[in-house]
């Protein structure tokens, strides 16, 4: 009864470089692009690192009116929708637009323009009252980012559901589950879902500084993000984006669309703990992955390679290898892991998108990136995260999985569907 | 296929913190809106917000929650306390995988992230609160929720303007039909009565300088902005039989969202399209509708173009319409939802709450205001409808639920 959902096209923003083929050629190479912030005097804060991309919206084909308009994370989503679209190969203006959704992630959205506003509205934190005369026409759009997935959905004339998922840390992943579950139960028949942030701004250096989140490794910025590292010691913030292009598979079929992958099966738990804590047993992320293989019909021994939330706390690392354990038993010390945001840091709510597109481009080489920066590992860490050099195999199944605050845990199962090389 | 059923209720809103309270004040039209008092809005634009006075957080959460709280999220958390206190939901009693959170935000907990904003540039960035990090974030409210009644089940915050919080529970109604959950805590919250927040949602354009929220008058310039929270306990109806529930306000039957053509489009609006979608899904005629909670945006032009939907599918003057929502002002993410309640206590009571404020309706509206004065009537099936800025259109169809 449930249709099966495949992606069809994809478009990505990362730090390191420009658009999906110069993406995976960094994480191929396993370099890295973290480096000391550069849009801002990072000097007062704690943690002076982050994942920044080089974005030119001229160069990248926004007109003076979008870029205007356009929150710097909106800009991200709308031009990676762009050319998912074009990837996708798909005539947009014949399908029905009824038939066609938004589903966009993010968790801090438009939180660079909304510190540009309350510096102009404030007088530089002077005024505690704001001075109206100095808002901005766009203000109301960084207060509730509903423009992000509206503007997406202007550019496909998408008129079905449209929404932003906003789970925190695991939002990349959660949005683009929602999208398959609204083509799987009949809702959409395709669907713009991806996600987009970019907290590269003061107020959200601070407060990660404030709860020691982030690495402050400020010496080192390129090995500075060490998932999985007995030396690790936080993550490094950044932005990103990406967005795909998801369609049911009879319909991808008969129009001959190249397909990445098949969404297979997706789940979310909370964990009712903590907002910023992890238990150490990975209860709740298990339950995720046990539920996310049981819809795939598939067994554990079946995942090739699983990409990790690894955002190189202390407490992440932990809690994900003792959830691969629990769900995935012995075969988690077969199966090779490892974490992207070695390389591209954590972008928060658009890493579980960016994280997917390496899956799915693992999956298209027939590569596992690797865990850049591991050196040593912490003995509490003992499984096999494919530290420093890319590894050459077949990946036919990919098991990704988000974690956050909130207590957000999600993982999601891409499989190559038969007939597909 | 799961019938999914509103087994409790849980209202913090300006003209009535608690569901009976927010309920007897609608029907007798005691208005929140007021002057604003959180702080010295003479110098703003707008004065007047549904503001909720006399709330004591102190009262309602345990003291260690209170500093990483912003307000809207103390609303949140009192909502669903009173939710789930009244279905009689013990959740150490239930599995706790069956039991999900799915909530709507349009603001986050803006108030909060604006004094950790002064913090930081009047003090410094060591100066900044260990809670911002989430706190500040849409995600806050059901993770919160979900901590504080140990909810481990699915968990979805949404942001679709002032459509979210109806779309939140046509996503809880579908966590349940898929079989991912029993039980959902599900609803809206938001709050944004500091200056920035004041001044941000003044700028979004639909607001009244006038403080009068009048929706499809004639004289309509705008709304007024609230704040409040609207938690819902969904329950698939079979497990809550199970678990012996006693009384059921009704059943979601349909929901459907859908999303306006693009600005300067030719294409026609897709309100009516929800509407359309959502009685579809319910297996019910425009004919057996007996109340429409309508969006009453409170501008002219949208205003008419809710109309326009409402007679394109009822006929005109075809169905009763309603606004109780003039008595709050706008709850963003929480209106849908507070619609909702109230349209399940309609179908309890068989009364139809008023529109206050509404004098004079454009007949070519071709609607059936009920102003004035409590309709009385027998109620069986409610649609209430939501927008929100930017195209977003929800719509949700209620039913009576005869175990």
């Amino acid at each position: 009864m449930s249709r099966r959902v495949v992606i069809t096209g994809m478009g990505v923003r990362a730090p390191g470089g420009s658009g999906t083929e110069e993406f995976w050629s960094l994480l191929a190479a396993g370099r890295t692009a973290t480096r000391r912030i550069s849009f801002f005097d990072p000097t007062p804060f704690r943690s002076q690192l982050a994942g920044e991309c080089d974005f030119d919206a001229g160069a990248e084909g926004l007109t003076p009116r979008e870029v205007r308009r356009m929150d710097r994370a909106t800009q991200f989503a709308v031009v990676c929708a762009r050319d998912a679209v074009s990837d996708s190969r798909l005539d947009f203006g014949a399908l029905d637009p009824s038939r066609v959704g938004v589903s966009l992630g993010s968790a801090v959205a438009a939180a660079t323009s909304l510190e540009r506003e309350y510096l102009v509205l404030s007088d530089a934190g002077r005024q505690w009252e704001v001075d109206p005369g100095y808002l901005s026409p766009h203000m109301y759009d960084y207060l509730t980012p509903g423009k992000m997935p509206a503007e997406v959905a202007w550019t496909v004339g998408a008129e079905g559901p449209v929404a932003l998922v906003s789970n925190g840390c695991t939002s990349g992943l959660d949005a683009v589950g929602n999208a398959v579950q609204l083509i799987a139960d009949g809702t959409a028949d395709v669907m713009l879902a991806g996600a987009a942030d970019t907290p590269v701004t003061p107020v959200v250096v601070a407060s990660f500084d404030a709860i020691k989140a982030t690495t402050n490794r400020n010496d080192d910025p390129a090995h500075a993000s060490r998932p999985f590292d007995a030396s690790r010691n936080g993550f490094v913030l950044a932005e990103g984006a990406a967005v795909f292009v998801l369609e049911e598979l009879e319909r991808a079929r008969a129009r001959g669309a190249t397909i990445y992958a098949e969404v297979s099966g997706y789940a979310t738990r909370l964990n009712a703990y903590h907002m910023t804590g992890l238990k150490t047993d990975g209860r709740e992320m298990a339950e995720a992955i046990r539920v996310a293989l049981d819809q795939s019909r598939l067994n554990a021994d079946a995942i090739d390679y699983v990409n990790a939330h690894g955002s190189g706390t202390v407490q992440n690392d932990r809690h994900e290898t003792a959830a691969f354990k629990r769900a995935l038993g012995d075969h988690a010390y077969r199966t090779p892991i490892s974490s992207i945001k070695s390389m591209v840091g954590h972008s928060l709510g658009a890493i579980g998108s960016v994280e997917i597109a390496a899956c799915a481009l693992a999956m298209k080489h027939n590569v596992v990136p690797p865990t850049a920066n591991l050196y040593r590992s912490d003995p509490e860490c003992d499984l096999d995260y494919v530290p420093l050099t890319a590894r050459e195999q077949r990946v036919d199944t990919v098991l990704t999985v988000g974690s956050g605050f909130g207590g957000f845990q999600s993982a999601m199962l891409l499989r190559r569907p038969e007939g597909v090389s | 296929m799961t019938t999914t059923v509103f087994t409790g209720l849980g209202v913090v809103a300006p003209n009535g913190a608690g569901t009976e309270e927010f309920w007897s004040a609608t029907l007798e039209g005691r208005s929140g809106i007021a002057d604003i008092t959180a702080f010295d809005a003479s110098g703003y634009p707008a004065r007047q917000a549904g503001e909720v006075r006399g709330f004591d957080p102190a009262a309602h959460l345990p003291n260690r929650l209170l500093p990483q709280t912003d307000r809207s999220t103390r609303f949140a958390l009192t909502a669903a306390e009173l939710a789930l206190a009244d279905g009689g939901v013990d959740p150490g009693a239930l599995v706790d995988y069956d039991m999900g959170v799915i909530t709507a935000n349009a603001f986050g907990g803006f108030e909060f992230t604006h004094r950790e904003f002064a913090k930081l540039w009047s003090k410094g960035p060591q100066f900044v609160s260990v809670y911002e990090s989430f706190a500040w974030f849409y995600a806050v409210n059901t993770g919160q929720i979900s901590i504080r009644h140990q909810l481990r089940g699915p968990g979805k915050a949404l942001v679709a303007e002032q459509a979210g919080g109806l779309d939140a529970l046509g996503h809880a109604r579908r966590a349940l039909r898929r079989g991912e959950a029993k039980l959902v805590v599900t609803g809206g919250a938001d709050s944004a009565l500091d200056p920035w927040g004041w001044a941000a949602q003044w700028s979004g354009g639909r607001v009244a300088a006038s403080g009068e929220y009048r929706p499809f008058d004639r004289t309509a310039s705008g709304h007024v902005p609230g704040e409040g929270a609207a938690i819902l306990v969904l329950e698939d109806a079979d497990a809550a039989r199970g678990r012996g529930v006693s009384r059921v306000y009704g059943e979601l039957a349909g929901q459907a969202s859908t999303f306006d053509p693009p600005p300067g489009s030719p294409r026609p609006p897709a309100l009516r399209r929800a509407v359309e979608l959502a009685l579809a899904e319910a297996g019910t005629a425009p004919a057996e509708v007996d109340v429409v909670f309508a969006d009453s945006a409170g501008l002219p032009a949208l205003d008419r173009g809710e109309a326009e939907a409402l007679r394109e599918v009822f006929g005109a003057h075809g169905v009763p319409v309603t606004a109780p929502k003039a008595l709050t002002g706008r709850l963003h993410s929480a209106g849908g939802p507070l619609d909702v309640v109230a349209a399940l206590l309609s179908l309890r009571d068989g009364v139809i709450p008023p529109t206050a404020n509404t004098d004079d309706v454009p007949e070519e509206y071709g609607i059936d205001l009920v102003r004035k004065a409590p309709r009385e009537a027998r109620l069986s099936t409610a649609l209430v409808l939501a927008r929100g800025t930017g195209g977003f259109n929800s719509a949700a169809v209620v039913r009576t639920y005869d175990h």
